[in-house]
Order: C-alpha cells, then structure tokens, then sequence
C-alpha cells in the first residue's frame, strides 16, 4: 500500500437541501464503500442547490474536484476513480460555479464540518470576538459604524446605530436576541448559514452582547428548521466547553451566555416586538413603537435584535476590519448580500454578491438565466413584503435605496425568477393569501385590509372581476400601508402595487377579456384536444381522474369540459402535444 | 376568578385520577405528561417549548393537557389555548399515520404546488388539513420546506420528495398505502 490514496478526502455537502437531493445516501454509500484511510467528511452547504448532491474530491497533491448531482452510483465511480488510478471523471465535474461571487459571509460555508470547531477556528472562527474584546464597547461600535453594515432582515437600519441606542439605554440586565425566524417562502439563507456555519452566528452575537452590554444571548429560530437547531445547540455546547462562551471569555472578564429558543410556526414573528412577545410566552403579536426594544424589550429590558446574516457580517467586519468589508459594495450599500434563487432560473441556489451588481447580472450571470429556454417575465425580490421587476428595470443596481424605488426590496434575499407561464395576478394573490393568513389580527387595517384585498384578487382570478377593481385595490392598498401596526401589514401590499404598476394589462385581460395568457387561473382556461396532433394513443384518456376524455383505440378524442378538472394530468401524458390549454 | 379556575383544573385532574380508579386509563396519559416536561422547567415564558414537548409526546394538544398545563404552570387555560391555536406547529387533533406536507412556498407555487395537492387531495378524497377515514394520511400545507431548486416538494413524514408531478406525487402515495395496508394483512 505505497500509499497512492493515502491522503485521499471526500467531502460531502449535508445541509436540508442537500439531504433532501439525497446527499446523506451518498455519504453512506461513500462511507460504506471507502478504505480504512480515505476520509468521509461532512461539510455544509456551498449554495448550489441546482447541483446537489456535490461532493468534494481533495487528492494527495491537495487538488481538489467538484462534482455535482452525484448519486449513489456515480459516488462509487468518483470514488474508484480517484482510489485506484488518481484520476478525475470530467464529466461528473462542476465547473463555475462561484463566478462574479464574492463569499466573506458564506466563505466556511460549505468548507468546513459545521459540527467541528477546530475547523471553524482553523478558518478563523471566534478571531473577530478576540479583536471586539481586545477592544471598549465604544470602540466595536465605531467599527461597525464605519463598516456600513446595514440589518440584513429586510429594513436595513445600520447596525452600528442599532447597537449604540442599546448600549445607551439604561439598565440592571440587556438582551442581545439573534432573529433566525426566517418566514419569507422561498428565502433560505439564514437556514444555510445556521447549518453550514452556526459559529459564525455565535460569534457575532457575542460581539453584539459585547457591544451592548449585554450578557445573555437568545437565538430564535425557526420551527421548520431542525438541523440548523441540532447544528446550532451542538456549537454553542462546544463554545461552552472551550470558554468561548460562559464566564471571563478570552481572560477579557466579559459573560456571555446563548440559549435558542424555537419558534412555533407564525411568520409575524420576524418582527421585533411580536418576537419578544414570542419568547416570553405568548401569543407572538408586534405592539406599537415606540418605546423600541433597544429601551424597554425583553421582558421589559433593553434588547437589541439582529438577524442572523447580519450577526455573521459583523463577525467578518471585526476579523477583518471595517474597512475590508466596505471595499465591497457601493457607498450606500457596503458589502455583500446572500440572494436565495429559485423559480424558474437555471441554476437555483444561494448566491454571496457584493452590492452594485444589476439585478439583470444576478439572474442572467450568477443564475444562468431562465431555464427551459422560456421567456423572462418578470423577477420577485423581497418575497411577501416586497414587489416584482419586470424586464427595463433589470439594470438596477441592487442596493436598498435604488431597489425601494422601484418598488422592490432588497428584503431579506428571496429572488424568485418567473418567466412566461406565470401569471402577475395570480403571483399577488398568492403573497396576498400568505400574509392574510399569517395576519395576526390586532389591527384592523391589517386583519380587514389584507381579507379584502384578497377578495377582489380571488374574484379577478376566477373570472369575476369588476371594472373598478384595480382602483380598489390600490386604494385599499395604500390604506393598510399606512395604517397598519407593524410591518407584515405595512409591506403587505406591495406585490399587489408592483404588480399593478408594471403588469395592469394583465390585471385588465383578467377583467374584461376573462383571459388569463399565461394559463395560470384555472377557472380562465380550457383544455382540449388538437384534432391534427391526437393519435387516439387513449394514454390520456385512461390517465384522467374525471373521466372526462372520451374516444376510442386509434380515434381523435375529445374533453368533455363539464367533467374536466384542469388538474393537467392529461398535458403530463400526452406525448404528442395534442393537449391545448387557453 | 384565579380560584375559581384553579378550583376547576383541580377538580379535572381528579376526574382522571377517579377515572383511573375506577379502570379508565387516564393516570397512564397523566403519567406522559410528566414525564414529557421532565426537562423543562415551570416558568411561564416557557409555555411554548412546554407544548412543543407535549405535541411531541402525544401528537397534537388536547384540552385535558391544556388544563393540566394550565394547572402545573398557574397561566390561565385561555391564554395557553391562545397560544396553541396562534402558532400553527400546534394542532388541536390527532393527525393520521402519514403526514404528508405539500410545499407552499414561492418556488413551489410557481412550479406548481395546488396541482400536486389536488391531485392528491383526489387521491386520498380527503381535503387539505384532514385525516381519511383509515387514519393513514393526513394532508397539510407547508411554508418553505427550504429545497427550492427541487420544486415542487412535498414532504412524508421526514422524507422529502422534489421534482414532482401531480402523476408521482399519486404513485407515491399509492405505494405507501399499499404497503400499509400490506403490513396490516400480514
């Protein structure tokens, strides 16, 4: 055994993503199949979840491979492959994912195993918490201050202000509270980094407990989010165990200590005020501010709330100083943000870019464009609380103060890419539906605002609509923005508003002509059969769960649409093109 | 109006420790209970991760555990079944074998998701949220199970199952069912 694959590491990514790809089959395979001295290794999530399962090939000469959509069989191949001959399959290989990024938060992600601290701290973990320490409170504040770190959950208030009003408010005990009740449908970066990287979080709380004065820490995290609360417990345990929390942390006579509390399944509580409600015990509803939980917070203590995204830039920023991290981005806007891509885009997965990139150049360049070779229609940024982009605004630069013009947001990084087969109003009314849903009821404009809305949405939808109904919905929009308690309602309506701004026609083609042209309202389409195209294949007519496609071996068959469901299992079957939808 | 309510959820607890006596078995279900929040403490802001224990325990929030907890922790039973009907993790009845939850978030919505549920809501003639009849399924609506690049998604039990059509999400179901049904005749 001269040792040819002495040194021979595999890293297989294993986030929820991942896992759900079938990455932890992989492993096991991989596990099963590998000598005593190869290394299997967990690590996170690299972001590209249009590739998963990858694997990550380090051979004896330190070269690494990358492969993507790795099953078990193709595991087993790389695996010989790389064993036996010290050779790289080309084909299985990923090439490119990582252009035009730049990953200072996302940089341990996917590299190290989140469940190691050594490997965290040999990629320079916990450095950013010695330096804040070595420093006064102040001094850590002047620092993010001079960073341009701005809150990363969607409002976008800076952080080193946030933590200054904190610091300044009065008080026996403080509260430093990391905001991981990521809601947004269709944003999972916070998950991510919780799973790939949860001492990233750690330390940036610690840096704001420091900070602040605050000397109990509070992660809430989502219900939905298992691994990233196994992940995060198991770190913050070890950081326990290593006096990198607890009492005189680094010999500078700072405490600090982290527990997580779960959330239960209500999307308001991404708000400050109905989070602290949350962990106290209750119901999780927002209340007015003033007083802002910086003076009265956390059962009635000063409290200073961050997300998690944020919690881990501060981390970098006191690593590696401010002024590395403001060389990213624009003046307005410093750094990097993490943008989750999904919808009907290529390459689907967490990006890292800096700020001043156009929007056109995160969907076409980073995310490959729309996939299927469809039309682009239109791009949602800043899920329920933000709005849609259509087509000549793609040269924004994304920033928060040119994106808020246009009537979307930088939010909290969920870009959804819709392309021709997407229908705008359909789109409004399924963020409408979420956030009346989610809606806790305290206020009116809110609790009634958001039913109404949804009302003349359903009926435009089904066909119903009445000639005054854009009008009413913008009216009724504009009064649950500007009345609304807290900001679930306050952003509530601009989907509805950017849709109604830049896609009326399609507002109007629902009402008047009770069309729907991408064929997304079931209740505005028909389907039947093209007489040219049907071979009487019957293999539409034995799929249909109505019963409603008749025609006999060989003979054009035809839908009956009194009994058709539009369910469109008989467009899955047809292998000849012959269904038409209009 | 403490003492009143008090007296109550007292008097709750005794019916079940009569009940026991007289052979109905509610001191077993007592006895779950206590033993499900053996590790957490009493405190009333811990009311939410107490229930997140108990649903664990029992599979959804009952209102004799509502009360019991009412009892343990002096939070008037209204303010938990506030909490329990606010959060929607908490559910008010029992859930069938296999629960299947059907992504709802953005990506999902777009490639999709409402066929895949009515295609099995017709599978399994059942509406969303319910149970069918053979206690096998339940159907629910999630937010985000997270795999965007897969959608649409669903989820049974803990396996997720991604690129779906309304056509696997039935096969698949089938042949669970099958295999159930297949388990019970053996």
């Amino acid at each position: 055994m001269t040792g040819r694959w002495q040194t021979l590491k595999i890293k297989v990514g294993l986030a929820s993503c991942s896992i759900a790809a079938g990455a932890q089959k992989v492993y096991d395979a991989l596990s099963s199949l590998a000598a005593e001295d190869v290394q299997i290794c967990k690590a996170g999530c690299l972001g590209l979840c249009y590739l998963e399962p990858l694997i990550e090939v380090y051979d004896d000469e330190g070269k690494r491979f990358l492969y993507g959509n790795v099953t078990e069989k193709t595991a087993a191949e790389i695996y010989n492959s790389h064993a036996q001959f010290s050779r790289e399959i080309s084909k299985y290989l990923v090439s490119n994912g990582f252009s035009r990024q730049e990953r200072l938060i996302l940089a341990r992600c996917g590299e190290i195993d989140p469940e190691s601290l050594d490997e965290a701290m040999a990629l320079g973990a916990y450095e950013g918490l010695k330096n804040a320490l070595a420093m006064t409170p102040d001094e850590v504040i002047e620092t993010m201050k001079a960073s341009g770190l701005r809150g990363r959950g969607g409002a976008g208030f800076p952080t080193g202000v946030k933590w200054s009003l904190a610091r300044a408010s009065k008080g026996d005990e403080k509260f430093v509270i990391c905001n991981a009740d990521e809601g947004d449908p269709g944003a999972f970066m916070d998950r991510s980094i919780l799973e790939s990287d949860p001492h990233a979080v750690i330390e940036g709380l610690a840096i704001a407990g420091f900070a602040v004065g605050a000397g109990r820490g509070i992660i809430y995290v989502r219900a939905e989010y298992p691994l990233a609360v196994k992940r995060l417990g198991a770190a913050i345990k070890q950081a326990a165990e290593n006096g990198i929390l607890g009492k005189d942390i680094f010999d500078s006579g700072f405490d600090f200590t982290i527990e997580i509390k779960q959330g239960a399944g209500a999307f308001v509580c991404g708000e400050e005020t109905a989070m602290i409600a949350s962990i106290e015990g209750g119901r999780g509803m927002p209340r007015i501010r003033p007083p802002y939980p910086a003076e009265r917070g956390l059962f009635g203590k000063p409290s200073n709330i961050n997300n998690v995204e944020t919690l881990a830039a501060a981390a970098f920023v006191m690593n590696n100083g401010a002024a590395a991290y403001a060389a990213h981005g624009t003046d307005e806007s410093a750094g990097t943000k993490v943008f989750a891509l999904a919808g009907k885009v290529q390459n689907g997965g967490l990006y890292e870019v800096p700020f001043g990139m156009t929007v056109r150049d995160l969907i076409f360049e980073v995310g490959g464009g729309v996939r299927g070779g469809k039309g682009f229609k239109a791009v949602q940024m800043g899920g329920p609380s933000g709005g849609c982009l259509p087509e000549e605004k793609l040269d924004t630069e994304i920033g928060y103060a040119a994106l808020s013009q246009t009537g979307a947001i930088v939010g909290s990084g969920g870009v959804i890419v819709l392309d021709e087969t997407s229908c705008m109003v359909d789109l409004a009314k399924y963020f409408l539906a979420f956030t009346q849903d989610e809606s806790c009821g305290k206020c009116t404009f809110c609790r009634i605002g958001t039913t109404r809305m949804l009302e003349i949405l359903t009926r435009i939808t089904n066909g119903e609509g009445e000639a005054d109904d854009v009008q009413r919905l913008e009216e009724l929009a504009m009064q649950v923005k500007e009345n609304a308690l807290c900001g679930l309602g306050q952003t509530a309506p601009n989907p509805v508003l950017t849709t109604i701004k830049y896609f009326k026609n399609e507002y109007y083609e629902h009402i008047y002509q009770k069309k729907c042209s991408a064929c997304a309202c079931t209740s505005l389409i028909n389907y039947s059969i093209d007489e040219e195209k049907c071979t009487g294949c019957t293999a539409c007519s034995r799929a249909c769960p109505a019963g409603a496609i008749t025609g006999a071996m060989k003979e054009k068959h035809i839908i009956d649409t009194e009994k058709c469901t539009k369910c469109g299992t008989c467009l899955d079957r047809c292998r000849f093109g012959a269904i038409l939808v209009q | 109006m403490l003492l009143c309510l008090k007296i109550e959820v007292v008097s709750v607890k005794e019916v079940f420790l009569m009940n026991e006596k007289y052979g109905v078995d509610c001191g077993k279900t007592y006895d779950r209970f206590e033993a499900a929040l053996s590790e957490t403490g009493n405190d009333a802001s811990l009311i939410i991760p107490m229930l997140q224990a108990l649903q664990d325990e029992f599979g959804y929030i009952s209102d004799d555990v509502i009360l019991w907890l009412s009892e343990r922790t002096g939070v008037f039973a209204s303010k938990i079944r506030g909490v329990v009907t606010f959060y929607s993790q908490f559910r008010t009845s029992p859930l069938g074998k296999n629960l299947i939850r059907i992504c709802f978030g953005t990506a999902c919505h777009v490639n999709g998701a409402q066929r895949i549920a009515d295609a099995l809501c017709d599978e399994l003639s059942v509406g969303m949220d319910e149970v069918t009849p053979d206690g096998l399924f339940s159907i629910e609506k999630a937010m985000c199970l997270g795999c965007c690049s897969l959608a649409p998604v669903m989820a049974i039990g803990d396996e997720i199952y991604g690129g779906l059509t309304p056509d696997k999400a039935r096969k698949i179901v089938r042949e669970i069912r099958d295999r159930e049904v297949a388990d019970v005749e053996n």
